[in-house]
């Protein structure tokens, strides 16, 4: 067996095709596949190598709803049974009634005083069938529906950057800005303060978005809002 | 109607303050460039911040109209391509498509800008026919303002073909100009909560009561209207979004002086 | 009379220049453009997303849509009409199955991925570059892919086995052999192929191995335009 080889480096970006490593001592994991000896890229994304294990980050793509994940979801729809939510991906949400409030809802009730058309809420999704139909629930911890502000979208991608760690990033934000902030695992991101702060804030939401992966980022977007409010 | 987005916009305005925190009337960054594409006859690039068209003018020939004999012709058509926006569809011009090119066309034909008689070759027979196509790159709002200063762009940036025989020789292009005098520019005002805007993005476009799109020549007439949105205008609307499109367009009318 | 020197002094084997970006269109969640010679394309993509009508779904992956259309100054000629033409409708056809064997959508059962592609100037070649510009916007909406999709014309101009014809050499007034493709650069296999023209089988072999060797060096100008776009700048 010939020597294995690696072409790439830690948090280099890669593009679908490249040949990432010769041989067989390394192991593809996602966003990569083996061909013959090679093992190559199938996402757009930064390179991580764990050890032997080569996987990539992408850094791009629309959002694949993920049970367990909280988002930000739009009313697109009300029928009998409860409400269809657009989840800023290619699939359509069902909220039932049974889960949409701790209260109990009875039959033939106006379901639009609950949530009408057109409103954003905070939901989190409870199951993702293998045809991608997607359940949500509104019965939990800070669940609600997003009244008023301002809703931001970002690559999903790009939602852990927003976070920071340990939700660093977001607080800082809203200590800096005065805003309450919600991020969904989406890409939505709901802003709420006065029109200025808000404006700020989602100036230093698309930064980050833009910038995600330099180095220091929460000092460079505190200076970016300080400088900004001077 | 996004009534939450309407709701919020509105807040901001009773601040005073754009949802992208411009002024009332301020662009966005413009630029216009010309020449863009080498099988035109004539063509420009507008950009208005994230807003982008491409426009070109073709020449053909054909006989005239049977009621205006020594005339030549000119249309403009528009194409929301289904790239420049996810709320756009491929297929043939929707309604939106056509009111604007129809609201470009009026700004060029009824300030003359092209003098038809000119477009003449032998009289019955042989007239040149202009084609303004505008097409789409990216919408992030006020496309019919990209689109009317794409158009007079290229119409300035246009050269007659060599016609030979009652045929075009489109890889010769001659030196003559279409000899463009006057510059119709379309300034779009949109009113919101009782107030005035200009060059307004995606959002604000969802939320508008009324607009006004008003075409001006550099002389300070008025060579077209288009009154649109669901809400009606008093006269005094009218009088203040004519003054801020008279102002606008003479700021837009300096990016032209480039172009020769 | 034999093609001795191309008409644009380029070597036969020799590409025109390449101009690529990749997220030219803010609105699409992929996009890029890609020029080569006097051929610009703008390639768009939306999605995955919802596809309607229903019986167009495929309940096992998603569906992949693209569309060629020529701006109407963008001919050499007379203006193109706007809308559908039977020779874009059959170009949007071969399109999509030349990127069909790269792009994996099997986590996206029901939905589509829309591709739009535009031409605001054509000069021979448009299909091609169309193709390239597609695999880059494709890469740059996060699809999962086993590789780009580089795509060139190769073909035969009198007895000169060529590379990358323009239009004038399309339209030369000898024998003439035209020949698109499209290649999965990592395989080396073929997605696209078509031909205008007349050959011997023998030429046409040796002029898609060409082909193969040409590919490389499109793809590594994909390959830089889409890291440009995503490397970090001045960090």
């Amino acid at each position: 067996m010939s020597e294995s080889k690696l072409n790439v480096s830690e948090k280099e970006i890669v593009v679908p095709g490249e040949i990432l490593a010769t041989g067989m001592s390394y192991l593809p994991s996602y966003g990569t596949y083996r061909q013959g000896q090679n093992i190559l890229a199938s996402r757009t994304g930064l390179m991580r190598i764990e050890g032997k294990v080569l996987k990539i980050i992408p850094v791009s793509g629309l959002y694949l709803p993920k049970r367990g994940d909280v988002i930000i979801g739009k009313v697109v729809d009300v029928n009998f049974s409860g409400w269809s939510v657009n989840t800023n991906s290619a699939y359509v949400a069902m909220l039932s009634i049974k889960d949409a409030s701790s209260d109990f809802i009875p039959k033939g009730a106006d379901l639009t005083r609950f949530f009408g058309i057109g409103d954003y809420i905070l939901t989190k999704i409870t199951n993702v069938t293998s045809q991608n139909l997607v359940d949500l629930t509104m019965k939990g911890p800070g669940l609600k529906k997003l009244v008023s502000g301002r809703i931001v979208k970002v690559n999903s991608n790009k939602v852990p950057r927003i976070i920071g760690k340990q939700g660093s990033m977001v607080s800082m934000i809203k200590n800096s800005t005065g805003c309450n902030i919600i991020v969904g695992q989406n890409g939505l991101i709901w802003v709420k303060g006065s029109p200025k702060d808000e404006i700020l804030a989602v100036k230093a939401i698309n930064k980050i978005e833009k910038e995600s992966h330099f180095s220091g980022l929460t000092e460079r977007i505190k200076k970016f809002i300080d400088t900004y409010k001077r | 109607m996004d009534y939450a987005l309407k709701d919020h916009i509105k807040e901001y305005l009773k601040n005073d303050i754009r949802y992208d925190k411009r002024k009332f009337d301020e662009f966005r960054e413009t630029s216009i460039e010309t020449g863009v594409v080498k099988n035109a006859e004539g063509s420009a690039r507008v950009r208005i911040g994230e807003t982008e068209v491409i426009v070109g003018v073709k020449f053909e020939l054909g006989e005239p109209y049977p009621d205006l004999q020594d005339e030549g012709t000119m249309s403009v058509n528009v194409e929301l391509l289904a790239m420049s926006s996810p709320e756009f569809e491929p297929g043939p011009p929707g309604i939106q498509a056509i009111e604007m090119a129809r609201v470009v066309d009026r700004g060029i034909r009824e300030s003359k800008v092209i003098d038809t008689k000119k477009l003449c070759i032998r009289k019955g027979e042989l007239v040149w026919m202009i084609n303004i196509d505008i097409c789409t790159i990216n919408d992030a709002g006020n496309l019919l303002d990209a689109s009317g200063i794409g158009a007079l762009a290229a119409l300035l940036d246009a050269k007659f073909p060599v016609e030979k025989n009652g045929k075009i020789d489109y890889k010769k292009k001659t030196s003559k100009k279409l000899g463009i005098t006057k510059q119709p520019l379309p300034i779009t005002v949109i009113k919101i909560n009782d107030k005035f805007i200009v060059d307004p993005i995606h959002e604000e476009e969802l939320v508008l009561e009324s607009r006004l799109t008003v075409t001006t020549t550099e002389d300070g007439k008025i060579c077209a209207l288009q009154k649109g949105g669901d809400l009606p205008l008093s006269l005094d609307d009218i009088s203040k979004m004519i003054d801020i499109a008279l102002a606008k367009s003479k700021e837009i009318r300096k990016l032209f002086k480039v172009i020769k | 009379m034999s093609y001795k020197k191309r008409i644009d002094g380029r070597k036969f084997d020799e590409l025109r220049k390449i101009e690529a970006k990749v997220g030219v269109i803010p609105n699409a969640d992929g996009s890029a453009y890609f020029k080569i010679g006097d051929t610009e394309a703008y390639a768009c993509v939306y999605g995955p997303k919802h596809l309607y009508p229903k019986f167009l779904q495929n309940p096992t992956k998603g569906v992949l849509r693209c569309n060629y259309n020529m701006m109407p100054f963008s001919g050499s000629g007379d203006r193109v009409r706007p809308g559908p033409s039977r020779r874009s409708k059959e170009i949007s056809l071969v399109t999509e199955k030349a990127l069909l064997p790269v792009v994996n959508l099997d986590d996206f059962p029901n939905a589509v991925v829309d591709v739009f592609i535009e031409f605001p100037q054509t000069d021979a070649g448009s299909r091609c570059a169309g193709i390239c510009a597609a695999s880059m916007a494709l890469a740059d909406a996060g699809i999962v892919m086993k590789d780009l999709v580089a795509a060139v014309s190769v073909g035969k101009v009198d007895d000169a086995l060529v590379v990358d014809l323009n239009y004038n050499e399309e339209s030369f007034e000898g024998e003439v052999a035209d020949i698109p493709v499209a290649v999965i650069p990592s395989t080396g296999e073929f997605t696209l192929l078509q031909m205008d023209g007349i050959i011997d089988k023998d030429r046409l072999l040796k002029a898609l191995d060409t082909a193969k060797k040409v590919a490389e060096k499109i793809v590594k100008i994909q390959r830089e335009a889409l890291k440009n776009k995503f490397e970090i700048k001045g960090a």
